[in-house]
């Protein structure tokens, strides 16, 4: 009871003196607060991608095989079905027609691709958003891409994808076999990769392994390297940030140790005061951290709930260009929110102990005064 | 009612350094408990000095305090601390209120880290306002108080915690001599208290005034 009594009175105490230093306070608070935005909307927009590309990995094949020549990816062909075919474990394969386009008008890759379970009409094709926002395009409209032999190939667009699946879907362009075939100029009874689907998920690696044996001039892409690509990628993406927050949080506990240190003269002599009326060292000390406490979690939670608004309700307008970076057509969707508690404490971890540490040792020195300071 | 006692006090400033400096300089000297005790003397003899190694608010280089037969000089900062919160209770020359807080969280602030309960500490602070024609004032902040007001706050504030001794210094330097001799009639009542009052000044309204018991001159660390 007297403990926590004594909790509350010391507590009011601090509240009361950080009002009475109100400048210095706020300022601090202000550069906290953006460091935790910063750090929190790093963190939380990553991690919201992650999980974003590998829901929609989740649709994708198991395996996907792509013939080498020379180490390097070539077409492959059609009759490379029949022995894949025979492998046990094998659902379902298909051929598939894929291949990157660069468009010189907006400078940006697309990626065109004939969809395996969707009949597009000839001379029609479906694009993603960022497409038709880059070439300002709706449905209806006629688009004009520069396909092989230099030919000018008009397409109709018959639907703009949904922006849900913008994150994998933004440069995105289908369109039926033939065009496709014709556009870039593959023969009939050669795909780009054929694709796989298994059964049993715990049999993927040894039909990887069969598919080896039986067409050894392949090379099997499974579904979890992908998901790992993908979360490498924004992992790297968001490391290079972090690395650049490294800086500012630096920069931060030398300004957190500053102002502790910086006790002006009418604080030591408050503490003077506090000593020589009966409070003790350790009740200055706890004072003291009551004080980093608070601020600490009141720059915790306001920069949490800025970075949550800013990801999540913003679709991280300040972050997006460094952290999406889906060639130079950005992705535009809204992400769904999810908070990781594991993300959540390691953030508090990293944003409040550089603080405690940095205010520690002048925070001792502070409550080390001598009482008869008072009297001098 | 414990007794002070001092042997062979001495406390030095700057110890080893080219300006070290010597402020009381081997007092032996006791203060009977219950009455009211006067050290004067010139600036720089050492008034102070010896009040704040009295109060527990610093140590002696050399020699021992004892309080009630007991010495205190070696004790430990926390036990110092606990001691000077429940045994002393401080006036000091610019009362030294803490600013930005009203007179009546001034007044229980010593008592925060005893943690009792707040209608408890909130009526005894109220009380001792009250007595002292503070009452009024209590929601007040402290720099809006006149000198005889402060230094009334500054006296509840000394008595929050209910200590044996009461010590102030130099109390009446900010003061005019009609509130100089309102705070001889609060010093006597302390004492009709039953409590021990040390006061240093050099103010002949104080020195000569009938309610002191005692006074001890000082020049240059010494005991005259």
């Amino acid at each position: 009871m007297h403990w926590f009594a004594k909790q509350r009175y010391l507590i009011d105490y601090t509240v009361a003196a950080m009002l009475r230093r109100r400048a210095k306070n706020v300022g601090l608070l202000a550069v906290y607060t953006t460091i935790v935005f910063l750090l929190a909307s790093v963190m939380l927009y990553s991690n919201a991608l992650k999980q974003e590309a590998s829901v929609l990995l989740k649709e994708a094949p198991e395996l996907v095989v792509q013939r080498m020549v020379a180490g390097r990816h070539d077409l492959i062909p059609a009759d490379y079905l029949e022995p894949l075919r025979g492998i046990r474990g094998v659902r379902r394969l298909e051929g598939r027609l894929w291949g990157y386009f660069y468009d010189s008008t907006v400078n940006a890759n697309y990626t065109f691709m004939v969809p395996p379970e969707r009949d597009i009409d000839p001379g029609s094709i479906v694009i993603g958003d960022a497409i038709a926002r880059a070439r300002g395009s709706e449905t209806g409209d006629v688009l004009a891409f520069r396909g092989a032999g230099e030919t000018l190939y008009p397409f109709r667009v018959a639907e703009v994808l949904p922006h849900e699946s913008a994150i994998v879907a933004a440069d995105l362009v289908l369109l039926s076999e033939a065009d496709f075939r014709g556009f870039f100029g593959i023969p009939p009874g050669k795909f780009t990769d054929i694709t796989l689907t298994v059964a049993n998920p715990k049999e993927v690696r040894t039909v990887a392994e069969k598919v080896v044996s039986a067409l050894p001039d392949t090379r099997p892409i499974l579904r979890e390297e992908m998901q790992r690509t993908y979360a490498s990628l924004f992992d790297w993406r968001e490391g290079m940030v972090l690395v650049l927050l490294a800086g500012a949080l630096l920069a931060f506990a030398i300004l957190a140790w500053e102002k502790a240190s910086g006790l002006s003269a009418d604080e030591r002599r408050e503490i003077g005061i506090l000593k020589a009326v009966g409070w003790g060292t350790g009740d200055v000390l706890k004072m003291k951290l009551w004080e980093g406490g608070l601020l600490s979690m009141l720059a915790f939670l306001l920069g949490f709930t800025l970075a949550y608004w800013h990801v999540f309700g913003t679709s991280a307008a300040l972050l997006a260009p460094a952290l999406k970076g889906w060639a130079v057509l950005y992705p535009n969707f809204e992400l769904t929110p999810a908070v990781d508690g594991l993300q959540l404490t390691s953030l508090f971890v990293i944003t409040v102990f550089p603080y405690t540490a940095s205010t520690l040792v002048p925070v001792w020195r502070a409550a080390v005064t001598h009482p008869d300071v008072v009297m001098r | 009612m414990s007794a002070i006692e001092l042997y062979a006090v001495r406390k030095a400033f700057n110890e080893g350094r080219p300006n070290e400096f010597l402020a009381v300089d081997g007092v032996d000297l006791e203060i009977e408990p219950g009455r009211i005790t006067v050290l004067t003397g010139p600036s720089g003899s050492g008034k102070t000095t010896l009040l704040t190694l009295i109060g527990c608010l610093a140590r002696p280089t050399e020699g021992r305090v004892h309080l009630g037969g007991e010495s205190v000089s070696g004790l430990p900062e926390r036990f110092l601390t606990e001691l000077r919160r429940r045994t002393f209770g401080f006036v000091f020359q610019q009362f030294n209120l803490i600013r930005g807080l009203s007179v009546l969280e001034n007044v229980m602030l010593p008592a925060y880290p005893l943690g009792p309960h707040y209608s408890t500490l909130h009526g005894r602070a109220m009380e001792l306002l009250t007595h002292l024609r503070l009452g009024h004032r209590a929601e007040a902040r402290v720099e809006w108080l006149s000198g005889g007001e402060a230094q009334r706050a500054a006296i509840a504030r000394a008595l929050i915690n209910d200590p044996s001794v009461v010590i102030a210094d130099e109390p009446t330097a900010n003061l005019d001599s009609h509130l100089s001799a309102a705070f001889l009639d609060i010093v006597a009542e302390l004492r009709s208290q039953g409590r021990t009052v040390l006061l240093t000044s050099h103010d002949p309204l104080i020195t000569g005034a009938g309610v002191v018991d005692r006074v001890v001159a000082m020049r240059d660390g010494r005991v005259v």
